[in-house]
């Protein structure tokens, strides 16, 4: 049989997919089904003096309309969580509908349940609510200052923790020896994760039984459950059945729990009905967290010859109006932890300040906490570079970990398992062509005209976080092992339970590669069962790049323990000792005589019939395994951008994009190259177009698609892939993870690269998003200078 | 309420809708045909994309009685028992991931192709702007309409099969 496991096969999903027959949360419909709307604070910060539902309850078609206060008088905990605890870390209640103080545009102060949804929606414009506005706050660095606004009584100046990493001390010595020191300031800008799905929940409470069943768009249907029963909702968890159908993608803003879940099965539980609620689009870019959000200043201290000495970095990181689900640790553990980069830094420092603004709450987005790391320290390579008179392929090379230093431990907390950084900076700059591109460039910046920009980004990802014990010790309130459990039929066919979830993954078909090549069966065969409570055991669910690393590796170690049966199995059945059985292709048998092998079909047969089995052995074969990692993954690589400028409107023009990567061992290149393709288009809209801002009363103002630059199919070019394979060393699979690597690397090449070609107007960094204006403007005051 | 005729992926239907029903509404909970997505309401995203009269427009920003008399072709009416070559591009070329904007996106390449039967790969992107994917980043969509347009010609009146 042909082994599946590194072939680009076509994905199972599909066929499904382009018919029209995936079945969305919003696609479901149950008899008696009733539609909620959510009724949204327009001010970013305000009391809440009265509101009068009168006049929406008498509308013909609706049910009820509920506040907060019904909320508290039905007993319920109805607070949504916060599930990353750091030191000192102010964590003032997120109720789930507002009762007192609403804290951003679009905090839920009541709910309309209604027959249908245009009833619904009628309705929600005769509640009347009573506010009286207060300042608002939305800077992340500002809010600290004396007499802004206080969110939450519990954190004063508007800090929700102080968190540092590194030696300070000797990283401050550092500066006090270097040659050379460029220091940059940076606004990473706010991004919204904007699945093309919108949130959306159906919930189907059944009071004989008190079974709260709730279909929605999840990434982690299990951490859903087990939120809702901890926190929001309060229910026994074996009462609360939480299934993800299809799911449109998700891209981290469908990981957090959010109070609307909880809303809407609370009103079931209220009615007695099924409720569904969808949330708009605009809704959804109120609602969904955002990512990224920094203020960061950075500094870099290097000798005469381009060595980095230190390096130093302060965060004001934007947490929004409360703390979202894991949000503590995106710009902690999951930032300034990548702050070394692929380079031999001998001493960092990092101090991080969350703060309290009356935006959206903000966690994870791809990428998160990594493409903020990336951006900073590739930013002050190219500085450096300039500075020194390297070019930035050269002070890369002076400053790579070298691949016999591994495993590395670098100076803030990660140590970095395996890499070879040089061989895919050399595979890069061999695709590109580089020396040609800079004699381009040179052309150009002497003849006039359209300017040409090289940039790259040479970056680590840590990903698959792990072990559960040490990512509890920094703070996590849960996990980060998961669940693979294979189950053999007695025909020989497999039925396999991953805690992973897929929205858009493919993990249908990658996992069932896994499953087939290991066992030797044929991949249809293979089924794989996710996203359901009830038919999952537990699963902490897919995001930060962590699927194929614990959750395929969970599934690949089952496989091995039904092997490992199997062979016992056979040894008895061919009365041979287990020694003497060779496992290939799918059948045991002993060395010799092939003709008499047992195939799976056998053994899964005898192993169900339990007529003639070892003694002291149990009927059935399948296997459960909970794995652990030991440790992080790291995928690195190196992506480099080609940009050309027009310096007479500042408009930006992506030429090429290359992209190398290292994701270990790879189980479909297809889809391992379609989520990079993903994620590079996601980094390059950081980079240059998209940006979510709030105005200084706190409203959001790039709120729809018509503000909010979502990348087009003209905007983007073809991009030239390639990789390098470095397995990891302590996965069953060597595998590492792709889902982020593009949107980590990117925003830092193709910033890099504009900025380069700005150089003839001595403009050295320029805020994200790159627009015209932006770049424009730039050039002008350059011209007057 | 008002009383339309409308013939929806071969099958013709009189209903009666409220005047303000939006069409994408109509479809998929009126006639229970879920493959038409909503990404936006706005006309911006592209997932509502369906064919009337063997145009591409957007379902989220037509009101269902403004299709009264038209013929409607779904992602549900664009193919029987074989793949029309555009899902099969779709599916050959990993042109999609969620497969929440395919629907869309496979409607408005069909009018595409209709037009321009050979595009390049600017013309194809172009031809897309109005439907966003965010899983992608549009590479492999290039891709699937290239393999769809290579098995032109296409049929000519898309869901009468």
């Amino acid at each position: 049989m042909a082994r599946v496991f590194g072939s680009s096969i076509k994905r199972r999903e599909d066929p499904a997919l382009v018919t029209g027959k995936g079945k969305y949360t919003d696609d479901l419909h149950l008899p008696n089904t009733s539609y909620a709307a959510i009724i949204r604070s327009p001010y970013a910060h305000a009391h809440i003096d009265g509101i009068d539902t009168s006049k929406a309850v008498a509308l013909e078609g609706v049910i009820s309309v509920f506040t907060g206060a019904d909320i508290q008088k039905s007993g319920i905990p109805g607070v949504v969580p916060v599930g990353w605890l750091l030191p000192d870390m102010k964590t003032p209640p997120h109720p789930i509908i507002a009762t007192e103080t609403v804290r951003y545009v679009g905090d839920a102060v009541a709910v309309v349940v209604a027959e249908d949804r245009y009833t619904a929606q009628d309705a929600m414009d005769l509640v009347q609510v009573e506010y009286s506005p207060l300042p608002a706050a939305t800077n992340p660095q500002k809010t600290t200052e004396e007499g802004v606004s206080q969110l939450h009584s519990e954190a004063p100046k508007n800090i929700a923790f102080e968190w540092e990493i590194g030696d300070q001390k000797e990283t401050e010595e550092k500066f006090v020896d270097a040659s050379h020191t460029v220091s940059i300031c940076i606004r990473n800008n706010r991004l919204l994760s904007h699945p093309i799905e919108t949130r959306a929940a159906l919930a189907d409470y059944n009071s004989s039984n008190d079974q709260l069943t709730l279909w929605m768009t999840s990434q982690n249907p299990h951490v859903h459950r087990l939120l809702m029963s901890l926190a929001s909702l309060g229910l026994p968890e074996h009462k609360i059945r939480v299934i993800a159908p299809e799911v449109g993608g998700g891209f981290g803003s469908k990981i957090a729990h959010y109070p609307d879940e909880a809303i809407v099965s609370w009103c079931s539980m209220q009615i007695d009905r099924p409720v569904k609620w969808t949330s708009t689009r605009s809704e959804s870019n109120l609602t969904d967290a955002h990512g990224r959000d920094h203020v960061t200043q950075a500094e870099l201290a290097l000798t005469d010859n381009g060595r980095i000495l230190g390096l130093k970095v302060e965060t004001y990181a934007n947490m929004g109006a409360y703390l979202s689900t894991f949000a503590p640790a995106v710009p902690t553990y999951l930032h300034a932890t990548l702050l070394s980069g692929e380079y031999d830094i001998p001493a960092i420092h990092c101090r991080v300040v969350g703060t309290f603004t009356n935006t959206t709450p903000v966690d994870a987005s791809r990428g998160a906490g990594r493409p903020e790391a990336t951006f900073i320290i590739e930013r002050l390579m190219d500085l450096a570079a300039n500075k020194i008179g390297l070019d930035p392929v050269e002070i890369r090379r002076r400053n790579f970990i070298s691949p016999e230093a591994f495993p590395y431990q670098t100076q803030v907390a990660l140590q970095y398992d395996s890499g070879n950084y040089e061989g895919a900076l050399k595979k890069a700059l061999e695709i590109a062509q580089y020396d040609d591109l800079r004699a381009e460039q040179k052309r150009r910046h002497e003849e006039g005209g359209k300017l040409l920009g090289i940039g790259l980004s040479t970056y680590i990802e840590a990903c698959g976080l792990a072990p559960s014990a040490v990512v509890g010790s920094l703070g996590a309130q849960a996990g980060q092992w998961e669940s693979g459990e294979v189950r053999v039929h007695p025909t020989g066919t497999v039925t396999v339970y991953s805690g992973s979830f897929s929205h858009g993954q493919g993990h249908k078909t990658t996992f069932a590669q896994i499953v087939s090549d290991r066992m030797g069966i044929d991949i249809e065969k293979v089924d794989i069962i996710q996203g359901d409570t009830n038919e999952v055991h537990f699963g902490w669910g897919s995001y930060g790049s962590r699927s194929a690393a614990v959750g395929g590796s969970a599934i690949a170690l089952s496989v091995d323990k039904v092997i490992e049966k199997g062979r016992k199995l056979a040894a008895h059945l061919l009365e041979a000792s287990e020694e003497d059985i060779i496992f290939e292709d799918g059948s045991f048998f002993v060395q010799g005589t092939p003709e008499k092998a047992q195939s799976w079909d056998d053994i899964a047969l005898q192993a169900h019939l339990a007529h003639n089995l070892p003694p002291g052995m149990e009927p059935s074969l399948n296997a459960s395994t909970f794995y652990d990692p030991a440790n992080f993954t790291f995928p690195f690589g190196t992506h480099l951008a080609v940009v050309e400028v027009d310096p007479k409107t500042g408009m930006v023009s992506l030429l090429r994009y290359i992209a190398v990567d290292d994701v270990g061992n790879v189980i479909n290149p297809m889809i391992v190259d379609g989520q990079i393709h993903g994620g590079i288009a996601h980094g390059i809209a950081q980079a240059l177009w998209e940006h979510v801002i709030y105005d200084e009363s706190g409203q959001l103002v790039t709120g729809e698609l018509l503000d909010y630059a979502l990348p087009k199919p003209h905007m983007l070019v073809s991009f030239d892939l390639d990789r390098t394979i470095t397995p990891c060393p302590h996965n069953p699979l060597g595998v590492k993870g792709a889902g982020e690597t593009g949107t980590i690397a990117s925003p830092a090449a193709t910033v890099n690269a504009v900025i380069d070609s700005l150089k003839p107007y001595g403009i050295t960094h320029l805020d994200m998003p790159l627009t015209p204006e932006k770049i424009w403007s730039a050039i002008q005051e350059s011209m007057k200078a | 309420m008002v009383k339309i005729s409308i013939n929806v992926n071969g099958k013709d239907y009189e209903k009666e809708v409220a005047p303000r029903l939006l069409l994408v509404h109509f479809l998929r909970e009126n006639l229970r045909l879920t493959g038409t997505h909503i990404g936006c309401e706005t006309s911006l995203c592209g997932a509502c994309t369906v064919l009337m009269e063997g145009k591409a427009i957007k379902s989220c920003t037509q009101l269902a009685v403004q299709a009264d008399g038209a013929s409607i072709t779904t992602i549900e009416g664009l193919s029987n028992d074989k793949l029309h070559p555009l899902q099969e591009g779709f599916w050959e070329e990993h042109g999609l991931q969620c497969g929440y904007c395919t629907p869309g996106m496979i409607m408005a390449s069909c009018d595409l192709l209709e037009h321009t039967p050979e595009p390049n790969e600017q013309e194809i992107r172009h031809g897309l702007k109005g439907n966003l994917c965010r899983c992608t980043g549009y590479h492999n969509i290039v891709k699937a309409v290239q393999y769809a347009a290579k098995k032109l010609p296409l049929p000519s009146s898309i869901g009468d099969q």
